[in-house]
């Protein structure tokens, strides 16, 4: 442990892997013992996992530093990152207009990754209120009423169905307007509001940021940093506050408002004398449908005659985080276990949607006879099968995936091998579950979390999210940094993989109460909430934007999200989805940490830009680190800094109030 | 451990709601659903629910619908392992136990209508009746008006027993010396603060400010109906807004539960509700604390509190500041006292009330002539009689300051009756040259002398009036003569004073004052004071207002040029428009000082009377809180002052002083044309009780109006409370607005 706390040199863990020996070693690998004994039976099975490839690849160190450009034939050209003013590019692109241009165009395609999931929910919304979609139908009408009435469309007096195309109209506006705000600006506070608009960074429509952020990045357009960096401000905000949030607001809307429900993890979820189908993904309508297909009497039925106990329906990575929170449906690992599931050779069908679907899971899934669906028509995979996801008929895909997997259960031939693992733990909460957690039905209110934020129970907040990576320790950094943050009295939001890394680790438990500090460990055993709240997905990490805007709202902590004691972090990132959200996070106000690697060259304008510049201009700002101790002491430094321009670093005073300061009161 | 404090409130909550609903469905078997239920003489249907929910209920089949709400708020029980987070349970059970309290109480009332003493101010200790149950809207308003005001800050709702008479007497007066409210529940294997309290001989009821609500812990739901009455009766919030109910409790209604005894499911059910309204729980025994902050406003229960901390700690973790007054005088001293009585039994001695002259007065005095603290008796004191014995009694104020004004003088005198009352064993009745006081033995025995008398008037004017006065000096004459002498040239000075203030109109003074003093609780209603228009709640004249201006210059009585007037009959200045539109921030940007007809001015939950137009009779009608039955208009005192009182500007209806009636300006604009200041000859109805009270001053504005008998052509529900009663009652009586333009017209 000792060695593993010594701060490592940035990128040290893309080389992490013992280069000497042969193969990687499984128990460095990762701390999922589930996964551990997968990737063993692979290296004994002959079987190739993304965890090889990362052992025999290195990354490209000029990709890494981002310090080269292909935007055109011209070049490619790479700039040399240990001298970045050295020299330009053939057009005269120098090493900041590499890194902007670069990291824009991350942005722009993680957030066309959100916006178009949440243009997809948008569209399955508009057929449903339309009737034209008979198998989904408005489930949470509350929270309907509440979105709509967030963003000033009128209730009262109104039925489902004309509040409902009111707030499709309106919410189309998010992806396609040409001039204005997108609607749920509406929800921003408002100090926040005004420094974006002073920026010029509020999005006016998802398709238009993306759109004139890839312009800009052509060769030859925009080649200013700093414009460059407003611009992909504004493109990430449009994922933020607009895709990914109209995608959580949507699901909500059609499938439930997630309260919590004690869940089950890891891949003990896989049921040996069951047909076992994993959903993984993103968009919770496949998932939702394959819900009510194992649950079919008929398929049942077939799934008994053909030896099978019944059909057990897991789920991974996000769209499984979701249903986690929605249903209470197992989980059986984040995204770097999608490959060693299927060594278990117990997985009958993987289905597929959209996002982070390795290709590899094909040649993995041949080897065990496990089938693998890609549904959607945005992802197919050479070498799967495709039954594409119609959501006019969505039981059409559904049934079908069932019937093969019942089939592949009949004639199962690899040996089944399930690690015996699985966590339990509590997920599911939503924004408004947490305001309901901190009042009940009528004191519900974000007060109660200021308030102990402010006389320092809790020290400040965390959002802990993210992929994982196998170029560091699968779950290690995620897990070492939040039982760091809880240690020192933060209380920790998470989404993704990250929330299924801590829950496999028992962190999403009230007991794990006992390894927090003690003023977190008692509002824990007030609220009886672990000290880890696990929100859903990672479109979800808009939960946490509401969540911060209820408690500048809630008053005491300052007027905008800047000035709240919180911070957030991508430990084990791997994808661009993670760039732009890490990016609407700065620009929302939250100090962001990454971890693994980052996209820049060291000691050049852009960085300080990142790093500090944007700070500066009212926004939060990115960091960097590899160790997990390291990550969450600079995050806690950061806290511990908001805390004292707050003015809440001291003890607070007990206010006796008399007759005339209640007179005074508002 | 919250979770076990949650555990138990849960199982409590499940209890109290099955219980509760057996006891519903018994009802439904023995009554018809139609059976009238509820609390006796109030507006406000059951209160909790009501204000909570907006529902009311008024007949037993009604009570179906809070009973199955509270079934849907018990949720679900705490598991052992991983259980999912209980502090939102735990306060929904807390709130599903009360309404099911309420419910029960309801039942309790139907199958036993005289169980409680909701009219009563004191127990009937004589027949046994102790328990005095959901005050009605009377007491309500009357013991509001002191949250309101601030003499009272707060309450302590005390539930179960304390191990002996002793420690609760001391605990009962640690809380009177802190002015609060001391309400009482629940008994603790049979045992009751209450049944201790008169086991120490002190006097319970609302008087004393300890009153016994009932033996169950059911009965704890009456304090939190009287603190959610308060908020919609003063606080102006609408039934069924629940989060601005509770946020009120919260900020302004300072209370707190002190639990004497084990804490079983059901008191854990009642404390878990409480929370909901910000009102922490402090126990004496040994149960898990919940103390981070957040709902409460600090922590929300505190165990292990000894009793001689108990009261200190609380209001602390309730986060409230009091003031106590420590007065070097051998008995205890405050607020709480002054409604106590000197029962026959236990009189020492007196001086006035018919048996001997009393008389007070406050005169003004030069700097150099009197010496501050001195108390001098001139002729027998207490000691110096038997028991029994009567005294003649002078009670000679002189004060000086560079502040004072001789204005004042009327203002420090008025304080002599409460202040003399707040020493606990001795009674002030009356005022000037008809004050009594009443000595009781209890205090002769701890050594009360009437020099004490003399301390505590130097002291409290020294406390409340330091900025306007330097020196006090009292003088106690006890001999007939000087006595005699001090009446003579006191009655003087009273026939001067009163000239003064009668013959002072609005038209003299460039300066009206504004009253937020209710603000504290009625945070959107100001009040504006002239002399002609004194305030609505009957405290405050224009000249209190005046002297508390210059006592506390940003307090809450500001001075208002009142600038050009825009309207002379109805009474309307651009400067008081400009003050009241900043005021109400926007909400209101004017109103008429001399009109009930013409945009009015706004009420608050305080007032002493409301006015209501009659427009079938051509006249108005007042009511006075005091009077509980059905007016002319169809509505009662609380049903009125309810739906008026928010602040809000409500033609055809307007809110007064019961001084205000005989006031020139009263509603003169709405009066005849043909006569300045005839507004009080649109008075077609009053309470014969209200009638009585100002008859004196009636009998001589209705003279200088030309008709001398004008008190008798007003109708009062002997004659009946509706308008075609009130109508032939009129015209049999020729009474004068008969003959005046339509009250509505033009």
């Amino acid at each position: 442990m000792a060695e593993d706390k010594k701060v490592e040199k940035k990128k040290a863990a893309v080389t992490k892997l013992d280069k000497a020996k042969k193969a990687y070693d499984p128990k460095e690998a990762t701390i999922c013992e589930a996964t551990r004994q997968m990737l063993e039976k692979s290296q004994r099975d002959g079987v190739e996992t993304a965890y090889d490839r990362a052992f025999d690849m290195k990354a490209c160190p000029i990709g890494a530093d981002s310090a080269c450009c292909k935007h055109c034939s011209m070049g490619p050209c790479r700039l040399n990152a240990k001298d970045p003013y050295g020299k330009v590019g053939v057009c005269g692109a120098t090493i900041d207009t590499f890194q902007a241009r670069n990291f824009a165009r991350m942005v722009a395609a993680g957030a066309a990754a959100h916006t178009d999931h949440g243009m997809s929910m948008l569209d399955v919304f508009r057929e449903v209120v339309k009737g034209e979609i008979k198998d989904y139908k408005i489930k949470d009408p509350v929270k309907l009423e509440s979105v709509a009435q967030s963003i000033g469309i009128e209730t009262e007096d109104r039925t489902v169905g004309e509040i409902a195309m009111d707030l499709y109209e309106e919410l189309e506006r998010t992806y396609t307007q040409v001039e204005g705000e997108i609607p749920f600006m509406k929800r921003v506070p408002e100090k926040t509001l005004e420094t974006w608009r002073k920026l010029g960074i509020v999005p006016r429509g998802s398709m238009r940021e993306i759109m004139e952020m890839m312009h800009r990045t052509h060769m030859g357009v925009d080649q200013h940093y700093e414009n460059i960096a407003r611009q992909f401000s504004r493109t990430a905000l449009s994922d933020g506050w607009g895709g990914s949030m109209v995608a959580t607001e949507i699901s909500d809307i059609l499938f439930g408002t997630p309260t919590p429900v004690q869940a089950d993890v890891n891949m003990g979820c896989l049921k040996e004398d069951m047909v076992n189908i994993i959903v993984h993904g993103h968009e919770p309508n496949l998932f939702e449908t394959m819900l009510v297909s194992v649950n079919d009497p008929a398929l049942v039925e077939s799934a008994k005659e053909a030896g099978a106990k019944g059909i057990n329906l897991c789920g991974m990575c996000c769209s499984g985080a979701e249903m986690l929170s929605r249903h209470g449906i197992p989980h059986a690992g984040n995204f770097m276990s999608t490959e060693p599931i299927l060594i278990t050779g117990a997985v009958d069908a993987m289905a597929v949607d959209v996002q982070c679907i390795k290709q590899g899971l094909a040649s993995v899934a041949k080897c065990y006879g496990s089938y693998l669906f890609t549904t959607n028509p945005r992802c197919h995979i050479e070498g799967a099968e495709h039954i594409e996801f119609v959501e006019h008929d969505p039981k059409a895909c559904t049934d079908e995936v069932v019937v093969k997997a019942i089939a592949r259960f009949k004639n199962r031939t690899a040996k089944v091998e399930i690690p015996n693992i699985k966590n339990a733990g509590i997920h599911g909460f939503s924004h408004e579950y947490i305001e309901y957690m901190l009042g009940g039905t009528f004191r519900a209110s974000y007060w109660p979390l200021n308030d102990n934020i402010i006389n320092g129970r809790i020290r400040g907040i965390a959002g802990v999210v993210g992929c994982t990576n196998p170029r560091v320790k699968h779950d290690w950094v995620h897990v070492e940094m939040v039982k760091e943050l809880i240690k020192n009295d933060v209380l920790v939001l998470q989404t993704g993989c990250s929330q299924i890394s801590l829950a496999k680790a028992g962190l999403l438990t009230p007991d794990a109460a006992y390894m927090a500090g003690d003023g977190l460990a008692e509002v824990c055993e007030t609220v009886g909430m672990p000290p880890v709240l696990g929100l859903g997905s990672c479109v979800d990490n808009s939960r946490i934007l509401i969540a911060a805007s209820a408690v500048v709202k809630a008053g005491g902590l300052g007027e905008s999200i800047a000035d709240l004691p919180a911070a957030g972090a991508a430990p084990e990132w791997m994808s661009e989805k993670a760039i732009s959200i890490g990016q609407y996070f700065v620009a929302s106000g939250v100090y962001t940490i990454f971890g693994v690697t980052f996209p820049v060259t060291d000691q050049t304008k852009f960085k300080n830009l990142l790093f500090q510049g944007m700070e500066d201009q009212g926004l939060g700002k990115w960091d960097f680190a590899v160790d997990p101790y390291e990550m969450a002491h600079k995050m806690i430094a950061h806290i511990d800094k908001k805390r004292s321009a707050l003015g809440i670093d001291k003890a607070r005073e007990r206010v006796l109030m008399s007759m005339d300061d209640r007179r005074t009161l508002e | 451990m919250s979770r076990l404090v949650a555990f138990a409130a849960i199982q409590g909550g499940y209890n109290v709601v099955s219980k509760v609903e057996g006891e519903y469905q018994q009802a439904l078997e023995t009554f018809e659903a139609g059976t009238k239920v509820g609390f006796p003489n109030t507006a406000y249907y059951l209160p909790v629910i009501y204000s909570l929910t907006g529902i009311k209920i008024e007949t037993l089949e009604d009570m179906q619908k809070p009973l199955d709400f509270a079934k849907k708020l018990l949720p679900p029980h705490i598991k052992g392992k991983n259980h999912l987070p209980y502090l939102g349970s735990l306060l929904d059970a807390g709130m599903a136990t009360l309404f099911a309290f309420e419910l029960q109480e309801a039942l309790k009332i139907l199958k036993n209508p005289d169980v409680y003493l909701p009219s009563a101010e004191e127990i009937d200790e004589d027949s046994g009746k102790v328990w005095m149950g959901p005050a009605d809207d009377v007491i309500m308003r009357k013991r509001g008006v002191e949250f309101v005001d601030g003499s009272a800050p707060g309450f302590a709702a005390i539930v179960g027993a304390a191990p002996d008479a002793e420690t609760a007497k001391a605990l009962v007066e640690d809380y009177q010396r802190k002015n609060l409210y001391i309400f009482l529940a629940a008994n603790q294997n049979g045992t009751t603060v209450a049944e201790q309290l008169l086991e120490a001989d002190v006097q319970i009821g609302w008087n004393t400010r300890i009153v016994p609500f009932g033996r169950e812990i059911s009965s704890a739901i009456f304090a939190l109906g009287f603190a959610n009455r308060a908020a919609m009766a003063f606080g102006g919030i609408e039934p069924g807004d629940y989060k601005r109910i509770l946020k009120y409790n919260k900020d302004r209604i300072f209370a707190f539960v002190n639990a004497l005894g084990d804490v079983n499911a059901e008191w854990a059910g009642a404390a878990a509700g409480c929370v909901n309204w910000g009102f922490p729980t402090i126990a004496d025994t040994d149960i898990p604390e919940i103390l981070p902050t957040g709902v409460c406003t600090y922590e929300h229960v505190v165990a292990n509190v000894p009793h001689n901390e108990m009261s200190q700690r609380s209001i602390e973790i309730r986060g409230l500041k009091v003031q106590v007054t420590e007065i070097d005088i051998p008995c205890a001293f405050g607020p709480a006292y002054e409604g106590e009585r000197i029962r026959k039994a236990d009189l020492h001695s007196q001086m006035g009330g018919g048996k001997t002259q009393c008389t007070e007065l406050v005169k003004m005095a030069d700097m150099n002539d009197i010496e501050d603290g001195k108390v001098e008796i001139v002729g027998p004191n207490i000691g110096d009689i038997k028991e029994g014995d009567t005294l003649p009694l002078g009670i000679y104020v002189q004060i000086a300051g560079r502040e004072f004004q001789d204005d004042f003088e009327p203002i420090l005198e008025r304080q002599i009756h409460h202040l003399v009352n707040y020493i606990q064993g001795v009674m002030h009745i009356g005022q000037r040259d008809i004050s009594w006081v009443r000595v009781g033995k209890p205090a002769v025995e701890k050594g009360f002398t009437l020099k004490d008398i003399g301390v505590v008037l130097h002291a409290k004017m020294h406390q409340d009036f330091g900025k306007i006065l330097d020196k006090v000096q009292v003088t106690l004459y006890t001999k007939q003569k000087d006595v005699d002498e001090l009446t003579k040239r006191a009655r003087a000075e009273y026939k001067q004073r009163d000239e003064r203030v009668e013959n002072m109109r609005d038209e003299d003074v460039e300066t009206y004052y504004s009253c937020t003093l209710c603000q504290s609780f009625a945070p959107n209603h100001v009040c504006t004071v002239s002399p002609e228009r004194t305030g609505l709640c009957g405290a405050y004249n224009w000249m209190d207002c005046k002297a508390s201006f210059e006592i506390n210059p940003t307090g809450p009585n500001q001075p208002i040029e009142k600038g050009e007037c825009l309207d002379k009959d109805l009474g309307q200045w651009k400067g008081v428009n400009e003050f009241i539109y900043n005021a109400s921030k926007g909400g209101i940007d004017h109103y008429n000082f001399y009109s009930i007809v013409f945009d009015p001015m706004t009420t608050c939950g305080c007032c002493e009377c409301v006015a209501a137009v009659l427009p079938s009779c051509n006249g108005v009608m007042t009511v006075n809180r005091d009077y509980q039955g059905e007016t002319p208009c169809g509505m009662t005192f609380t049903t009125l002052a309810g739906t008026i009182g928010g602040g809000a500007s409500t033609p055809g209806f307007v809110g007064h002083s019961k001084f205000n009636i005989t006031q020139r300006k009263f509603i003169r604009g709405d009066g005849p044309k043909d006569k300045e200041e005839g507004g009080l000859l649109r008075m077609v109805w009053m309470p014969k009780m209200l009638k009585e009270e100002i008859k004196d001053r009636v009998d001589s504005r209705a003279k200088e109006l030309g008709i001398p008998d004008f008190l008798d052509r007003v109708a009062d529900e002997t004659v009946g409370t509706t308008e075609a009663e009130v109508m032939e009652f009129l015209k049999k009586k020729k009474h004068p607005a008969l003959d005046m333009d339509p009250i509505m017209g033009s």
